[in-house]
């Protein structure tokens, strides 16, 4: 079992309030996603609840059970830092046993189950090597390793992939997303990568100034994002705000569009004119930047290729079943 | 473009760096020839560098006029009985410095440092008093004293400086692996941090060891180490200088071969967390 809820949880160094209130319920055997900007409190709220940190007010219950003054070890979790932080004069062995030879358990268990935590992991001819003689993404893994070995209520992991290259994070994701369905545990991931935290979570937690913006499954964030700080994080490229007469002809403050959600028209009649200023090709997709006068700049996403280039006139009609409206305060306002 | 190295080039810093090698240690090498010079030889104008009439009688002398067993033995034991407590005291300070350290932290380390500032002959009148007064003058507990808080700053600096480097991370995995932290110390940090230990170590001991102002102020002969036995060779009637170098060869001689085995270890030490 694996449930963790955060009641009013806080976190102020001093007088600097970096958690402001924290509430989130978190099912058994989900994945997890904390994701927000630098700064937004994630990787504090992560520690929080590993207990590395402890809390200035509020409750944080494993499986019913307040935590707050039990210390980390007792919390039954696991956790891969970014760092890796694998012990470096021990072997892969070793640095994957010492959690169990801490608790005490026995010498052939012990080796049983490091041996099937290192096949999981294709690690089992590296087991007598030293971390340093080992690749980034071959530590990464005995990192893992150490976390599943304990068989923990969740694991805990702050941004494991930032370290690696990119073809070897696409990789390490799907990894680790499979070796979470596999055993079933509840996760609880950082990250600053929207990408990943679409992709891997169940549900995302997005932070922001150390205040929960919107907790919800990755398509509800992207559909019915609460406010505009979520619609602009989550998406990519980020969505098209616009503010003025446009807005208000649609009863709002400011409608967000995004890319994707606009039509692209070469000297098309209605929708928003403008001057494409950049145009990016992919193959798979064309992304336009586009000029829009007293608009501003509009990104437009377009899938395949467009021959189009800087200097052509465009005109971009958005899905009127796509536009996101926001009120004064920033917060969406759902018809 | 990486810098061509030419072979003139690495001649010519060869032979730079062995002219520059012999610079730092012709005095030694003067000292151990001397110390086999008579002492006609040993002030003669122009020196002889090897074309002399060798002889072990210096060392001879010097052991029958002073017993250099009996200062050897107490420079171990102010050397290495200072060293030692002063581990013991500067490994906890460095340890929670480096570890939980405060706003004040810094300020304490630079205070630390502040103490050595100062020339120790400033506060020699009221040490001796001190010592006079309890009893300490010329006693092994006495210089071991003095000297274990003459280097402490030295010490708690050098172990602080290994301790930051290690990183935080690793401490708080083995924290979540349920290491407490006894085991978190037998089993993570004193592994990790053995070699800054073992460096400090032995820097400290060098330091200790060739310690003159404290020790030839605060002993004369019960607890006085070598350091006073080398000295007791400039003498009022005159400079021996044969003698003196025999003396000085013998002092140094136990601690030049610990530094020889050790120099690896002291030079890692030294420029610890220069290089990543």
């Amino acid at each position: 079992m694996g449930q963790i809820t955060l009641q009013g949880v806080q976190k102020s160094f001093g007088p600097v309030h970096i958690i402001k209130g924290a509430d989130l319920e978190i099912a058994d055997g989900s994945f997890v996603v904390f994701v927000g900007p630098s700064g937004c409190g994630k990787t504090t709220l992560l520690r929080l609840i590993a207990g590395l940190e402890d809390v200035t007010g509020g409750a944080i219950l494993i499986d019913g059970r307040n935590v707050v003054d039990v210390p980390p070890a007792k919390r039954g979790l696991s956790m891969v830092f970014q760092s890796y932080a694998l012990y470096p004069h021990m072997s892969v062995r070793g640095n994957i046993a010492f959690g169990l030879k801490m608790a005490g358990v026995a010498k052939d268990e012990i080796n049983r189950k490091v041996e099937a935590a290192a096949a999981t992991l294709n690690l089992t001819p590296y087991l007598e090597r030293k971390p340093r003689e080992l690749s980034g993404g071959q530590r990464q893994r005995v990192a893992i390793g150490r976390a599943i070995v304990r068989e923990p209520k969740a694991f805990l992991f702050d941004e494991p992939l930032s370290n690696l290259d990119a073809a070897l994070r696409v990789q390490m994701r799907l990894e680790v997303t499979r070796l979470q369905k596999q055993l079933g545990t509840t996760a609880i991931y950082v990250t600053h990568d929207q990408v990943e935290a679409m992709t891997m979570a169940d549900k995302i937690v997005v932070l922001n100034g150390g205040k929960i913006e919107q907790y919800g499954s990755p398509l509800e964030l992207y559909e019915k994002p609460n406010n505009l700080f979520v619609a602009g994080f989550i998406g990519s490229p980020k969505m098209n705000f616009v503010t003025g007469e446009l807005a208000k002809q649609r009863g709002a403050t400011t409608i967000g569009v995004r890319p994707e959600h606009l039509k692209v028209e070469r000297d098309g009649q209605g929708g928003w004119h403008g001057t494409v200023s950049v145009a990016e090709h992919l193959g798979s997709d064309t992304f336009l930047y586009v000029d829009a006068g007293p608009l501003g700049m509009l990104t437009a996403r377009y899938v395949g290729e467009l021959d189009l280039h800087p200097g052509d006139k465009v005109s971009l009609i958005p899905d009127p079943a796509r536009i996101h409206r926001f009120d004064d305060s920033g917060k969406s306002i759902h018809a | 473009m990486a810098r061509m190295v030419t072979t003139r080039n690495k001649v010519i810093s060869t032979a730079a760096a062995w002219l520059v090698g012999f610079l730092i240690f012709f005095p030694i090498l003067w000292m151990v020839l001397a110390s086999f010079k008579t002492e006609l030889e040993a002030f003669a104008i122009p020196p002889s560098f090897l074309f002399f009439h060798w002889t072990t009688e210096n060392y001879v002398t010097v052991q029958e006029r002073s017993d250099y067993l009996h200062h050897a033995l107490n420079s171990i034991v102010i050397a290495g009985g200072s060293t030692l407590i002063a581990m013991l005291i500067a490994i906890p300070a460095a340890w929670s410095m480096a570890f939980s350290p405060t706003k004040r932290t810094k300020d304490i380390l630079l205070w630390m440092l502040s103490t050595k500032m100062m020339p120790p002959v400033g506060v020699l009148v009221p040490i001796y008093l001190i010592y006079r007064n309890f009893g300490l003058l010329d006693t092994r507990s006495g210089l071991i004293f003095i000297l274990c808080l003459g280097n402490l700053p030295i010490v708690i600096w050098m172990l602080f400086t290994y301790f930051k480097e290690i990183p935080k991370d690793i401490l708080e995995a083995a924290r979540m692996d349920g290491a407490t932290i006894g085991r978190e110390l037998i089993y993570v940090l004193t592994p990790m941090a053995v070699p800054g230990l073992a460096s400090t170590l032995l820097l400290n001991l060098i330091l200790a060891w060739n310690e003159a102002f404290w020790t030839l102020n605060l002993s004369t002969l019960e607890a006085a180490p070598l350091t006073v036995f080398i000295a007791s060779y400039s003498s009022p009637e005159g400079l021996f200088w044969a003698k003196l170098s025999a003396a000085s060869t013998l002092a140094i001689a136990p601690i030049l071969v610990l530094g020889w085995f050790s120099q690896r270890q002291l030079v890692r030490g030294l420029t610890f967390g220069a290089v990543k």
